[in-house]
């Protein structure tokens, strides 16, 4: 039945091909083919875009709230960082006794500040399931509980866009603090295992990269029938025209917490797949600097397609993976730049300009 | 907004879909002594007005009358600091937020047409369709066969048919004008108000917005703002004649035209 939302969305189609065979070649590269074969795929290659993976989930989030709902929200990073955070945590109480300080009842970095027992809110953390809820559940909760307040309050526009960014930033603050048990400024990290498998072999990765791949399809199958339902076309409604959605009748802001908490809850998984497979999560995931980066994806990609940011998150990773690795400090300036070109000459971002060219729709 | 008490969508009898509009004893919507200010300037000065059920009124005054927020008092868009506001025998519209004034049954068109540009013309009819509203509703809706046949109808009554599929951003002023009673109608409300529907139109244009609108008052009452005197003219059987804030007279138009005190205000000093 969801197929039939993908009836007419080329771009959509295209997508799911791609995101597909990748999850099938990408894998079987890596770990059918020798080393010295052509045909090889390196780990890092296959952490590389897994990476990228997780980014597109964000990205595709984000597009769902900011080119359909009109929220531009300059803290999506927050979603992803506590999602991110949630999964890490898990992560460190499977390391167990193979810590350098050997405790089996607390991870490292406690014990480094003579803690005597754990705090209440790392209980359960061992247990996947409950770990995996939490990493729906925080970011889904945060999203709620601040949606109603902002949204109740018809904050909107360029003011929403401020206090989701003093959102992540008082989280970078917060998550900096030893005290608060999230491991301070050096996060969480030298993880071993997820459910027994070891992080660090071929195996595991590729099944991490084939979990991503088959996240961002799962999601974006479910937004893509969000926003072709009537609930998202109420939502493309008050993202042009708020209070005449209000006069017919809708509640504006309930429509707009939903599609938000939603949105967060995505930001969360793909923090949850990002943090195995980088093997760090840190404080500086909340830096406001980052959400406005994911701003910059979906602007380049396209934003209100769904496929555009997904293609923006890729291409301007990709970008900057080549970018880091030859200039680093000529990065950031590219990016600007990039936002600006993108703004000035590309207001559809990279997908306009191939339906431009197409002559299509 | 009252999330929390608002008990829209959980029990179908408590939805205001489902509230009567009680006019045994005549009005449909009775305004007394509304007063609102904005800084010290009243914009509306102890206005009282009765609109019967199933009466077409017209509104008419100078700019600065007070025309439009009068409207948005009615809506819930502007809270006045003082009076009261029926709708029928029942209903406090003070009491009530703007999403469930609009659910009872009054629906609004703005002077300024506003239609969703980037939805097709069918959606914006399909949304504004008389139905839940709730979000989870809105996830798993899909139009009746009736409700199909009732855009159908509507979309042939405003003359949009061939554009059905088109988005709205594209149609002329006054096509955007007609889609825009459309949504209106396929809200059923029982009272319609209307900010100057003919601003913009060619003469053929109003003829028919003019046909429309006689045709629907009688099983709904229909307030209009109007500023063009030969449309009011065409239309009217009792004309309102705001000033200042307040009524200043009241009657057909003709006698509306001979009060003196009108021709003062309209003719200047």
């Amino acid at each position: 039945m969801l197929m039939r939302h993908l009836y007419n969305d080329v771009g959509g189609n295209i997508l799911l091909a791609l995101v597909l065979a990748s999850a099938l070649i990408v894998p079987t590269c890596n770990l059918l083919f020798p080393d010295d074969s052509i045909f090889h795929v390196s780990t890092y290659t296959v952490t590389v875009l897994g990476k990228y993976l997780c980014f597109a989930l964000l990205a595709l989030a984000l597009d769902l709230v900011w080119g359909y709902c009109g929220i531009l929200s300059l803290g999506h990073g927050a979603f992803f960082a506590l999602g991110g955070y949630a999964m890490g945590m898990y992560l460190m109480r499977q390391i167990g006794s193979r810590g350098v300080y050997g405790n089996v009842d607390l991870p490292d970095f406690m014990v480094f500040l003579n803690w005597s027992e754990l705090p209440w809110y790392w209980m359960g953390f061992d247990h996947f399931w409950l770990a995996m809820s939490m990493v729906l559940l925080v970011p889904g909760t945060l999203a709620y509980v601040f949606g109603w307040l902002a949204f109740r309050s018809r904050v909107t526009g360029v003011y929403l866009s401020i206090i989701t960014q003093a959102l992540t930033y008082a989280l970078m603050l917060a998550f900096f603090r030893n005290e608060m048990g999230f491991g301070g400024n050096n996060g969480l990290t030298d993880f071993k295992d997820i459910l027994g498998f070891d992080l660090l072999s071929d195996n595991t990765r590729a099944a991490l990269f084939v979990l991503s791949a088959s996240a961002l399809g799962g999601a974006y199958i479910g937004c893509r029938a969000i926003v072709n339902s009537r609930l998202g076309k109420v939502v493309i409604a008050l993202r042009d025209a708020e209070s005449r959605v209000r006069s017919i009748g809708y509640r504006v802001e309930s429509y707009k917490l939903w599609i938000f908490t939603f949105s967060a809850v995505l930001a969360g998984i793909a923090g949850a797949l990002y943090v195995p497979q980088v093997g760090i999560i840190n404080p500086g995931e909340f830096q406001p600097l980052n959400s406005i980066e994911y701003v910059i994806w979906v602007a380049v990609g396209g934003r209100g397609t769904l496929y555009g940011a997904v293609l923006g998150a890729v291409l301007v990773n990709y970008a900057k993976t080549s970018f880091t690795a030859i200039l680093p400090e000529v990065w950031l300036f590219a990016l600007g730049g990039l936002f600006v070109l993108v703004t000035l000459f590309l207001p559809r971002g990279v997908v306009g300009l191939i339906r431009r060219k197409g002559g299509g729709t | 907004m009252r999330p929390w008490r608002d008990r829209t969508g959980v029990f179908e009898t408590l939805d205001y879909d489902h509230v009567t509009i009680d006019t045994s004893h005549g009005p449909m919507l009775y305004m007394e002594d509304i007063t609102v200010s904005f800084d010290g300037f009243k914009a509306l000065n102890n206005l009282t007005l009765t609109i019967d059920d199933g009466e077409l009124r017209c509104i008419i005054g100078p700019n600065g009358a007070g025309k439009t927020t009068m409207m948005d008092v009615i809506t819930g868009k502007t809270r006045p600091d003082s009076g009261t506001v029926f709708l029928g025998q029942t209903l406090d519209l003070l009491k009530m937020s703007e999403t469930q004034i609009s659910r009872v049954g009054i629906g609004r068109k703005f002077q300024k047409p506003t239609v969703f540009e980037n939805l097709e013309v069918r959606e914006n009819l399909a949304l504004a369709m008389k139905g839940p509203r709730s979000v989870w509703r809105a996830l798993v809706i899909k139009l009746t066969g009736d409700q199909r046949d009732t855009i159908d109808d509507v979309l042939n009554t405003i003359g949009l048919t061939a554009q059905s599929l088109n988005l709205a951003g594209g149609l002329s002023h006054g096509q955007k004008q007609w889609l825009e009673i459309g949504m209106l109608l396929v809200q059923q409300p029982r009272l319609l108000l209307v900010d100057e529907p003919v601003a913009g139109m060619t003469h053929a244009e109003t003829e028919r917005t003019a046909e429309l609108l006689t045709q629907l008052a009688g099983e709904r009452s229909v307030v209009v703002i109007e500023h063009d005197m030969e449309f009011v003219r065409s239309i009217a059987r009792t004309v309102t004649v705001l000033h200042e804030g307040s009524v200043l007279a009241e009657g057909s138009m003709s006698e509306v035209q001979q009060n003196p005190r009108v021709v003062e205000v309209y003719l200047g000093d």
